[in-house]
């Protein structure tokens, strides 16, 4: 009788939830039609029915079986190890989402925070940047802004990372980023499709955004001798790469996406696009010709563009493409548990080693094994979790892939090289 | 207004996809359209296990009338958590609640907040309010069911020479009584309120089964404008007095929530798809998505394994078991993974 004591409602029962305006969330006709909106989407994107039951799985992973085929790297594990090796991932996550709290919010308000200030006095110093050395602070500034809030916080927010504080502001359902793609139509490609087929060739579109050879099975055809230029191309214009392979019009090509779907796509895209150029490209060096600095604030928006798109480039290459990493065939998903998915994730992923800064500014993707292991755990928690899984990879005899930033990168280019000519299987394992 | 809403459409152009008041607020925290809060005032106890606490709202907050409630969000360990408070302070002043210490959210408000300290609102709401008209009161109100009324009392009396209200306020002791000394004191002051206090520890409860107790606080009862606040039996009790001897008229409740009951085990609920108007009986072990799916709902759907956050759905009531944890979570509002949480007793959806 007294448990909740002090909590009224009108009288009806469950007053307090029948009117939607009342509720805390996002304006109400924000919160259900939008959702439901959002959702519909990819709803309207599922292949015909050849194909929908391998895209579309019934419920979640089993947790005993064994998939048609193991990938060779985990060829010599038995099904109750890839188990077990499921039973401690799961525990290594239980532990971390025990400890998330207060601790955790005040970390991701405080990069919010700093990076809105870093963003603040960036485009303040363009104000005046016919001066060279606020040129240089403005550019700068804006290039840490821009790399921190899609790295650390938009990526990381869009994965729904933060999402348990039920901060409305801080949410994957209401988060838009400093990206020309528009949020949702990433979180499509990348959350659901990227991160549920990590690298199986044919079902991850991200090995190679469609772009690029990237894996030997994938047939070479001649425009593959173009793939070290078409990298360098991509690498300083790859917001806009992304918004344009985000569109998924490979699949609008074969019918799978339909014409409604794809005009709605595109005018989110131009939307969001003309928000952002205006901003970047008219807005800013508009008001700065009142010093005179016009050409010089426009040249610094489009450098710390063009800085945040080679790191964001050169960061997310390194997650799955460096040497060391495998990729799957779809026999190697079909019938996986949930240990095989785990296993899947560490073998497909690749660290970057370095420091706490360097963590932070690639947004904690550094820990790649372990984001893929748990794509919506805080970012934060990454680092602490990831001696455990590497402890775990060393007792199951499975690769752990990591290095500095730079050798996995010239692996990465490496890679783009040797695959833009035929051929170019992978050395037999031992 | 106007020229300060072209000025921040022209700033938008500079800020987005973030509004200008994403970056006001880096200097002023409750500057926020789109979150409404407060920023607490002032703190007082009430009792051992109570406080009032006043607070300023921001922009967006609309002036309470005397007896409404309002929705608050509180952080507990990072979480937001909301709680519905009856305000207490009368209308027309700067808004308060009074909060007794009861489970986890009012607990810590009691206890932790400070001056300064953030609330997030919601716009009160509620038609436990006073009569268009005046009229003559009977107030019958038990542990802190005398919240709404305070405020109603505090409106009134001291502003209404010609209000005539009569209050009967049941608590267990004295000591835990909300408001003893103010009430005492108002009708120490003011001839319009009689005031009937009543320790349950000592006097026994206020015996509502017949109209015999009533009747012999307050004769003229069945001519007064009734309100009943406080926990359930006693409001109940009430109603079942007003009913059988007036048909139920003349009477206003307020019912404290019943608390939704996670269901025990593996008992799964009917499940409410409030917006799609569909109710379905569900299992324990079902992901709702698939009981939505299943009821030839369009559900929002993704990865169908808990990691890609595309199925959201706001919860509107009840509580859900996260099947991967087997936890059982769930406020009003929260938005859920309808891929790995299964219904944990009645749920309501807002889908």
């Amino acid at each position: 009788m007294t448990a909740t004591a002090n909590h009224p409602s009108t009288g009806t029962p469950h007053a307090t939830t029948g009117a939607p305006g009342a509720t805390s969330w996002v304006p109400a006709t924000e919160a259900a039609p939008d959702a439901a909106a959002a959702g519909a989407a990819p709803a309207a994107v599922v292949p015909p029915a050849a194909t929908s039951s391998a895209r579309t799985r019934p419920g979640m992973l089993a947790t005993e079986g064994r998939p048609l085929v193991r990938p060779p790297a985990a060829a010599h594990l038995s099904d109750e190890q890839v188990a077990e090796i499921g039973r401690e991932l799961d525990a290594i996550r239980d532990a971390v989402l025990a400890k998330r709290g207060a601790a955790d919010a005040a970390y991701i308000r405080r990069v919010i925070r700093a990076q809105r200030v870093l963003e603040i006095g960036g485009r303040a110093a363009l104000l005046g940047s016919r001066n060279k050395v606020a040129w240089v602070a403005g550019t700068a500034m804006l290039s840490l802004a821009k790399i921190l809030e899609n790295m650390e916080i938009g990526h990381n927010v869009l994965h729904g990372q933060w999402d348990w504080m039920r901060d409305p502001d801080i949410h994957s359902s209401t988060w838009e980023w400093d990206f020309v793609t528009p949020a949702r139509a990433w979180q499509h490609t990348h959350n659901d499709l990227h991160h549920r087929w990590t690298n199986v060739v044919g079902k991850d579109n991200d090995i190679g955004y469609n772009l690029l050879r990237m894996d030997p099975d994938q047939p070479w055809k001649p425009g593959n001798l173009g793939n070290p230029l078409y990298n360098a191309i991509l690498a300083p214009l790859f917001e806009w790469g992304i918004a344009i392979y985000d569109l998924e019009l490979e699949d609008f090509k074969k019918g799978r996406k339909s014409k409604e779907a794809m005009k709605s796509d595109l005018k989110a895209l131009g939307l969001k696009a003309a928000k952002q150029f205006t901003k970047d490209y008219a807005a800013t060096p508009a008001a700065a010709m009142l010093t005179g600095s016009g050409k010089q604030a426009l040249v610094g928006t489009l450098t710390a563009n063009a800085v945040r798109n080679l790191w964001a480039h050169a960061v997310i290459f390194c997650g799955h493409f460096p040497e060391g990493t495998d990729t799957f065939s779809e026999e190697m998903v079909e019938g996986e548990t949930r240990g095989d998915w785990y296993v899947r994730q560490m073998i497909g992923s690749a660290n970057i080693s370095g420091s706490k800064a360097m963590h932070l500014m690639t947004g904690n993707l550094s820990h790649q094994i372990e984001h893929h292991l748990f794509p919506d755990l805080p970012s934060n928690r990454y680092a602490e979790v990831a001696p455990q899984v590497k402890d775990l990879c060393r007792r199951y005899g499975l690769p752990y892939t990591e290095g500095p930033l730079l050798k996995q990168v010239g692996s990465t280019w490496g890679k783009i090289f040797r695959l833009a000519l035929p051929g170019g299987a992978k050395p037999a394992r031992g | 207004m106007i020229r300060l809403r072209k000025l921040a459409q022209a700033a938008s152009l500079f800020t987005t996809p973030l509004a200008p008041e994403d970056f006001l607020a880096l200097l002023n925290p409750i500057h926020s359209t789109r979150q409404l809060r407060g920023v607490v005032t002032r703190v007082e106890a009430e009792t051992a296990d109570s406080a009032t606490i006043h607070f300023r709202p921001g922009r967006g907050w609309k002036a309470h009338e005397a007896g409404q409630w309002a929705r608050i969000g509180v952080e507990l360990d990072g979480v937001r958590h909301w709680r519905s408070y009856s305000l207490s302070a009368a209308a027309g002043e700067d808004p308060a609640i009074t909060v007794t210490a009861v489970g986890a959210v009012s607990e810590a408000l009691v206890r932790d907040t400070r001056p300064g300290d953030v609330l997030f609102l919601a716009p009160p709401q509620g038609d436990f309010t006073l009569p268009e008209h005046p009229r003559p009161l009977l107030m019958l109100t038990a542990g802190s069911g005398i919240t709404p009324v305070m405020s109603m009392i505090r409106t009134l009396v001291p502003r209404r020479r010609d209000a005539d209200v009569v209050l009967i306020h049941s608590a267990r002791t004295p000591e835990s009584s909300l408001f003893r000394e103010e009430l005492a004191e108002l009708a120490d002051q003011f001839p319009n309120l009689r005031l009937i206090q009543r320790f349950t520890a000592t006097d026994g409860r206020l015996d509502l089964s017949t109209p015999a107790a009533v009747e012999a606080i307050c004769p003229d009862w069945r001519q007064r404008a009734a309100y009943a606040c406080g926990p359930d039996g006693f409001v109940g009790a009430a109603e079942a007095l007003w009913q059988a001897e007036a048909n139920g008229a003349g009477l206003s409740i307020e019912r404290f929530d019943t608390t939704f009951a996670g269901g025990a085990g593996q008992d799964g609920g009917v499940v409410t798809f409030e917006l799609s108007d569909r109710e379905v009986e569900a299992p324990g072990d079902v992901p709702l998505m698939e009981v939505g799916e299943d009821a030839g709902l369009l559900v929002p759907s993704g990865c169908r394994m808990g990691i890609c956050h595309s199925c959201l759905i706001p919860l509107r009531s009840g509580q859900v078991r996260d099947l991967r944890s087997g936890e059982v979570h769930g406020e009003p509002g929260e938005l859920i993974q309808t891929c790995v949480s299964a219904a944990a007793g009645p749920v309501s959806l807002g889908l």
